[in-house]
């Protein structure tokens, strides 16, 4: 470096400047861990940040935890404590002042597993596990909560107790497992996966009290963090207490202190909700009460219209109407009236001649006239007879044989039979006779016959 | 909706979403008058019903339990219950 010759000088903030960027344009410095002991230990009370150094047996380092981060620390460090710290190298340009940006830090005691816990972490963060859109939301009104925690640990205990004194509403499915030990890992993790499956509880807590970072530690492993991570079910974490984060903590959606706190996130308030439904119904009774009122003044303002004032108005306008159509209507029935009575007058006439006595009378008189008629008729004709009779009688007078015979004439019977006697042939001499005269008879016996030959 | 036994039957969740529902549309105010008779109705009845359940809540709380390779439900009894 032959800066003298062959440059201008650098001014200091252009080295401290160009040292800076030298510094976190390193990688292996932007990432690293370093172990040490605490020294110089300051919390600033308005900020919130911590400055301290790092030390070993031969330097220090200056280092600060800005309050952004030391917040999530589940201890208060202090001087002497001998921490791992993770971070970045970079400068205080005010100073010219090498510093390392912690953004976690472990008591060194932790050891092993807080340095893989760190790692994990790290990892999972890079994957976008914990990326803060990716969280769901939690129903208000839970149906069903499922609780992955252990069948007999106090978590449970104070999750019932909770959510009955807060929400007796909700129905609480609990899958049992083991949290801590070997297999807990992978019984939260198939846990989870199961609930997904049954698709019954709306919201799920997984978790346990309070414990050691050994206790607590499936809550850390990757395979639960992940089942929680792919859950549809929106996840609380309740893991340990106030101070102990889990990997699971920064995965859910929602992370709760204790278990106690994750059953009050999970349900809403029984009273709260008493009183947003009294509220709803209290406005619900205004709005319905102001409406009526509104509708009410509406129907007011239209019964002030003229219409409804002097409603006679509108009415004479109909009488008169009623009145004319009355007048023409008795017009008219009265004309078709007289037409009819007209007629009537006309057919009774007409059925006056046809009256039945008239014609009676009638008939009777003409059959007086028809008997008389009759009568004559008769006469005349019993007249006409007897004299016909008596000319007859005259008649057969005139051809009576008893007139012939008063002319001399005789009648010749045989005796005692009335054959009659026309020829000679008939009788014998010795046969009686009896010869019948015009005024009597006589009893006779033929003596002899003599038949007349010139006929 | 609004019929009582549809109600009652509305898990709480819903009767409560319902209700706001109906404050809100009462509340925009371009509700005609018979449908807002009718809302005010239903939301009374759901109020009526929300404020029933909060009252006669009964809490179910059951755990899974493996049988046989079958997974069941038993009631959870907590070890103050058993005592």
């Amino acid at each position: 470096m032959n800066i003298d010759i062959e440059r201008e000088p650098w001014s200091v903030s252009k080295l401290v400047n160009y040292l800076r960027g030298t510094l976190e344009l390193d990688d292996q410095l932007q990432k690293v861990w370093v172990e040490g002991e605490i020294t110089n230990f300051t919390h600033h009370i308005r900020s919130g940040h911590m400055y301290f150094s790092l030390k070993d047996e031969q330097t220090q380092l200056k280092a600060v935890m800005f309050a952004g981060y030391n917040r999530r620390l589940r201890f208060t460090p202090k001087n002497g404590d001998r921490v791992v710290a993770k971070g970045k190298l970079s400068v205080y340009e005010r100073d010219g002042q090498v510093q390392l940006y912690i953004h976690d830090l472990s008591l060194h005691g932790v050891g092993d597993l807080y340095v893989a816990f760190a790692r994990l972490k790290e990892q999972l963060e890079e994957e976008g596990l914990f990326d803060p859109t990716k969280k769901k939301e939690l129903p208000s009104y839970p149906y069903k909560i499922g609780v992955i925690t252990s069948a007999s640990g106090a978590a449970i205990r104070d999750i019932i107790t909770t959510i009955k004194r807060r929400y007796p509403l909700v129905h609480v499915l609990l899958f049992p497992v083991s949290v801590q030990g070997k297999t807990a890992a992978k019984e939260v993790a198939k846990a989870i996966a199961m609930m997904n499956q049954l698709k019954e509880a709306e919201v799920l807590i997984v978790g346990r009290g309070g414990g050691s970072m050994e206790e607590l530690w499936a809550f850390n492993e990757e395979i639960v963090v992940r089942s929680i991570f792919e859950s549809e079910i929106p996840v609380i974490s309740a893991v340990g207490h106030e101070t102990d984060f889990t990997l699971s903590d920064f995965v859910a959606d929602l992370r709760a202190a204790t278990p106690t706190a994750a059953a009050e996130l999970a349900v809403p308030h029984l009273e709260e909700l008493k009183e947003k439904v009294t509220s709803l119904q209290k406005r619900l009774i205004h709005i319905q009460t102001t409406m009526i009122s509104l509708w009410r003044d509406r129907v007011r303002q239209l019964l002030s219209r003229p219409i409804f004032q002097q409603p006679r108005a509108r009415l004479e306008q109909y009488t008169q109407r009623i009145d004319y159509l009355h007048s023409d209507l008795t017009k008219a029935i009265e004309k078709r009236l007289k037409t009819h009575q007209h007629l009537l007058e006309r057919l009774g006439e007409q059925l006056q001649r046809y009256q039945p006595q008239v014609t009676l009378s009638k008939q009777r008189e003409r059959l007086t006239y028809l008997q008389k008629d009759l009568f004559r008729a008769i006469y005349r004709q019993v007249e006409e007879k007897q004299g016909k009779h008596l000319r007859l009688i005259d008649q057969l007078d005139a051809l009576s044989p008893l007139k012939v015979m008063q002319r001399g004439y005789s009648l010749v019977y045989r005796f005692k039979q009335d054959e009659l006697i026309q020829s000679v042939k008939q009788v014998q001499p010795g046969d009686l006779i009896r010869v019948r005269l015009s005024d009597g008879q006589l009893k006779c016996q033929i003596w002899g016959a003599k038949e007349d030959k010139d006929e | 909706m609004s019929d009582q036994n549809q109600i009652e039957s509305l898990p709480f969740e819903k009767a409560i979403e319902r209700l706001e529902e109906v404050v809100r549309l009462l509340e925009k105010g371009d509700v005609p008058l018979e449908e807002a008779i009718r809302l005010f109705d239903e939301g009374m009845k759901l109020a009526g019903a929300c404020n029933q359940k909060l009252e006669w809540a009964e809490q179910q709380i059951e755990m899974l339990v493996q049988e046989n390779g079958e997974w069941i439900r038993k009631p959870f009894l907590s070890e103050e219950e058993l005592e």
